[in-house]
């Protein structure tokens, strides 16, 4: 059975990702890109779980918890240094 | 019972992955840069739930849920953040489609911290300096 639901899961996880690399590439802003990949990273980690739970380990774990600590500070990092030139 | 946890897990994976594929569809397919805010922030939450109480159920262990619960809580803390910023340079640049909002509170106080006078040195107003 898990491995159906391993299939559902990657499917839905490819599509999530292939609309964020669409928006990725799209994306009017520089604002709409970081939040794509920050989208991005995260679906990366929801399949390292995925992987974790079909091969029953935890060597991804940390990478995990590091990606939920610190993947902010690339969005908050680019937005603080977006701005309007013009008026600066 | 076996059986019965393995059906949820499997319940809570696919619940989790929606939500990644609820993201991705809203970042694609909503109009402007505000509302894909919105689905890209607020699914990460829900989703690492479910993700996170699948694979503790899964491994069968209580060793992982404290690290999974400071994940889960990191998440919880950064991703306000990270929206909040986004969304504020976004308004600051014009970057956000404002013709699209019905109330629009923070205009009041941007427009009085850029009328104020120049005085020659180009001067950071106050809540940019933070």
């Amino acid at each position: 059975m898990i491995e159906i639901v391993m299939w559902i899961c990657g499917i839905m996880l490819g599509l999530a990702s292939i609309a964020c690399v669409i928006r990725v590439a799209k994306g009017p802003s520089i604002l709409d890109r970081v939040l794509a990949l920050d989208v991005m990273l995260l679906i990366i980690s929801v399949a390292l779980c995925l992987e974790m739970i079909y091969n029953k380990h935890t060597d991804f774990l940390l990478f995990v918890v590091a990606a939920c600590t610190l993947g902010f500070i690339g969005s908050v990092t680019v937005s603080r240094y977006v701005s309007d030139q013009r008026n600066a | 019972m076996e059986v019965f946890l393995d059906i949820l897990v499997a319940v809570l994976l696919i619940l989790g992955c929606l939500m990644s594929l609820i993201a991705g569809i809203g970042l694609l397919t909503f109009p402007d840069m505000l509302t894909r805010m919105h689905a890209a922030t607020k699914p990460q939450v829900l989703g690492f739930l479910l993700i996170f109480i699948g694979l503790a159920i899964h491994l069968r262990s209580w060793a992982v849920i404290p690290v999974l619960a400071l994940a889960w809580g990191m998440q919880l803390l950064t991703a306000p953040v990270s929206a909040h910023m986004i969304g504020r340079s976004g308004y600051r640049t014009k970057h956000a489609a404002k013709d699209s909002l019905y109330a629009d509170e923070l205009k009041l106080v941007v427009d009085k911290v850029s009328s104020m006078p120049a005085t020659g040195v180009i001067e950071v107003p106050e809540e940019e300096k933070k």
